[in-house]
């Protein structure tokens, strides 16, 4: 036992010793890791962060060593993995589901000269520790008012993870942006209480289906709620979430939101090698490229899909917020004055439904 | 027929489809279990299954062949699992837990070039008369497979129950050394219940990749595997029971999802938790104070047998 101790101890030092030395100077070569919360074949959330870490390969080549490790549990493994990869040699960790928060705080605390990347959090307790996320929302926007358009019940669902801002963001600015253009649309949402479980989401999707929806958008992991709404030949359209999920085009896949983690995991890796790199919290969308708005179909009527291309290019001009006042909440206490537009902490720790959502948040 | 918004029919009909998978491979398991096998990679056996059934069903177009990939699959697997425990009499709880992780990892590798392809479909049995109201959606507007597993439960039982080679398997796995001074092979018999078991775990995920889920993603069956285990001690070796078990675990993951969209206010944790709760009472309630035999586990579970002893 002593001597375990002992040598992760010396491991330990010899890594800080390394690191240290080359921080301030850039470095000749990064070993980037990345933890994913499923595997990468998911097709979806964290197929495209792999895309990401593959980028980076591609742009550094021989200076860039990538390791990673798929379908992690978001709890006490995390931190054992993390420690694992901290030891193994690895400069830079991206940590990229949310569950990840503490034990990637954790760990940093531990090794100080060790970047930690951790995707979609909120907490930075020590300098080595950035955050880094995308405006999903604004894709949701462009979602909603697609699906506002195109119900022919006035139901449309929202298939969601867990309760997190992240996930609450979503369903409201999903669910605003289809109010806008259609009054009377009624919004379900089912928590799934997971990232990733084909036959739960599908289930889920089914649940929807079966109460009357018509549109869904899911912000789990897998392509297993658009493959349940494919069984209704038509009837019921979805979205692709995180990756495009071309294989469901043109229906029931009408459109998709498209996370881009490539640029950013570029950026980092290359700021690490030239010595310029900086604690941050980044929070891209549409204008910065980390959110693309996956190709609207021809199941789509012309109109419906130019509304909604200038919902998704005003976006990125920056001409439009998507959450622009005046919006209560749903208890109907005011949120946003006329003309405001939400500041990013209201975003961030969003634990409330907008006016007009049926239902609570679980707890 | 609506109860708080939920509509029953399609509540019963969809919970049947949900169970199909957590059925057929419990009752594999089951019957391994009663031989004295206690094989717990029944949830890499399912996996492994999911993709050899999918690739079955992609390469022929038809998603027959599909579930008989699919048991191949699983056998294949548990063919493994045989050689470790009958052959190498290596620990039965280490090798299960093992063959789990060996069946995500190959299935995975099995998948490559698979991902987003959509498989032949697999279509309700009777046609037009699942459109029947009310014992339409149940009992005539599903597939082949939905009635295939009922069938399956009903013939373990009837073998376990009322023929010699159920009296035998039963024997092997109470006393492995009586059977074998009785002179029955206790390795033969325990491979093909191996075999049984791997294959019915095997068509279970080939049903997850090829109906209910139609694609196939990595590690698609999500932990159902483990769920089955937990139906067999449940149903506390009982094949009905199984069933019964099996429409609960599923109707439960059915019911606690329509509830939210109907806008209940029971909370989900509850409703998640609540088949695990009742395998805990289960079990509390059946070995208070009467021993393992109440408990109905066969006596040499998890025991490796060799001649020689």
């Amino acid at each position: 036992m002593l001597r375990r101790t002992l040598l992760a101890t010396a491991a330990l030092g010899l890594s800080l010793g390394l690191t240290t030395g080359a921080f301030a100077a850039g470095m000749d070569k990064v070993k980037a890791c990345f933890v994913y919360v499923g595997p990468i074949g998911d097709g979806g959330w964290t197929f495209q962060h792999h895309q990401g870490a593959l980028d980076v390969q591609k742009a550094y080549g021989d200076k860039v060593e990538i390791a990673w490790q798929e379908s992690v549990p978001e709890g006490a493994d995390a931190e054992r993995v993390l420690t694992q990869m901290a030891l193994g040699g690895c400069n830079i960790i991206f940590t990229t589901s949310f569950g990840y928060m503490d034990a990637t705080n954790a760990v940093a605390a531990k090794f100080p000269n060790v970047m930690f990347e951790h995707a979609t959090g909120f907490k930075r307790e020590h300098p080595n520790v950035s955050t880094y996320n995308a405006r999903f929302y604004e894709g949701r926007a462009v979602q909603g008012t697609i699906a506002g358009r195109m119900t022919k019940s006035n139901k449309i669902g929202y298939i969601g993870s867990f309760p997190i801002p992240e996930v609450i963001m979503g369903i409201n600015s999903y669910y605003l942006h289809a109010k806008k253009v259609n009054p009377d649309v009624e919004l379900t949402v089912v928590w799934a209480y997971t990232w990733f479980d084909p036959a739960k989401e599908a289930d889920s999707a089914k649940a929807l289906i079966d109460a009357g929806v018509d549109v869904i958008a899911s912000h789990t992991d897998s392509t297993a709620p658009l493959a349940e709404a494919a069984k209704t030949n038509g009837a019921v359209i979805g979205f692709g979430q995180a990756s495009d999920m071309a294989e469901y085009k043109p229906s029931p896949r009408v459109s998709s939101i498209i996370d881009n983690w490539g640029p950013y995991y570029v950026k980092r890796v290359g700021a690490l090698l030239d010595g310029t790199y900086a604690q941050a919290d980044a929070w891209e969308g549409i204008a910065g490229g980390e959110v693309l708005i996956g190709e609207i179909t021809d199941a789509v009527p012309a109109e419906v899909k130019a509304e909604a291309e200038a919902m998704r290019d005003a976006i990125a001009a920056g001409t439009y917020h998507p959450f622009t006042g005046p919006i209560n909440k749903q208890d109907g206490s005011p949120w946003l004055a006329e003309g405001q537009t939400a500041p990013d902490g209201d975003l961030l720790g969003m634990a409330f439904y907008v006016e007009g959502i049926q239902g609570d948040i679980p707890k | 027929m609506d109860l708080g918004g939920i509509n029953l029919v399609t509540l019963v009909a969809s919970l049947m489809v949900a169970s199909v998978p957590i059925m057929l491979a419990a009752i594999g398991e089951l019957v391994v279990e009663k031989s004295g096998v206690l094989n717990l990679g029944v949830e890499g056996m399912m996996v492994m299954g999911a993709i050899c059934g999918f690739i079955a069903a992609v390469a022929t177009g038809s998603p027959v062949l599909g579930f008989v990939g699919g048991a191949l699959g699983g056998a294949a697997l548990a063919a493994i699992f045989a050689l470790l425990t009958l052959g190498f009499l290596a620990n039965q709880v280490a090798t299960g837990l093992a063959l789990t992780l060996f069946g995500l990892g190959l299935s995975s590798l099995l998948g490559q070039g698979y991902n987003g392809i959509k498989p032949p479909p697999t279509t309700a049995l009777f046609g037009p008369l699942g459109e029947i109201p009310v014992i339409g959606p149940i009992l005539l507007g599903h597939d082949w497979v939905v009635y295939v597993s009922i069938l399956v439960v009903a013939l373990v039982w009837w073998v376990l129950k009322s023929t010699r080679a159920g009296l035998i398997i039963r024997a092997v796995g109470e006393s492995h050394d009586a059977a074998h001074a009785l002179g029955y092979k206790v390795a033969r018999i325990r491979l093909l219940c191996i075999l049984f078991g791997g294959a019915m775990a095997g068509m279970g995920g080939a049903y997850v990749s090829l109906v209910r889920v139609p694609q196939w993603v990595d590690g698609i069956t999500a932990g159902a595997g483990w769920i089955a285990l937990a139906i067999v001690v449940f149903a506390s070796w009982k094949p009905w029971r199984v069933l019964l078990g099996a429409y609960l675990f599923g109707g439960i993951s059915v019911l606690q999802l329509r509830l939210q969209a109907a806008g209940s206010a029971i909370p989900v944790e509850y409703l998640s938790m609540a088949p695990y709760l009742i395998t805990i009472l289960v079990l509390v309630i059946m070995s208070s104070g009467r021993g393992r035999s109440a408990l109905n586990a066969p006596a040499a579970l998890g025991q490796n047998f060799h001649a020689s002893r």
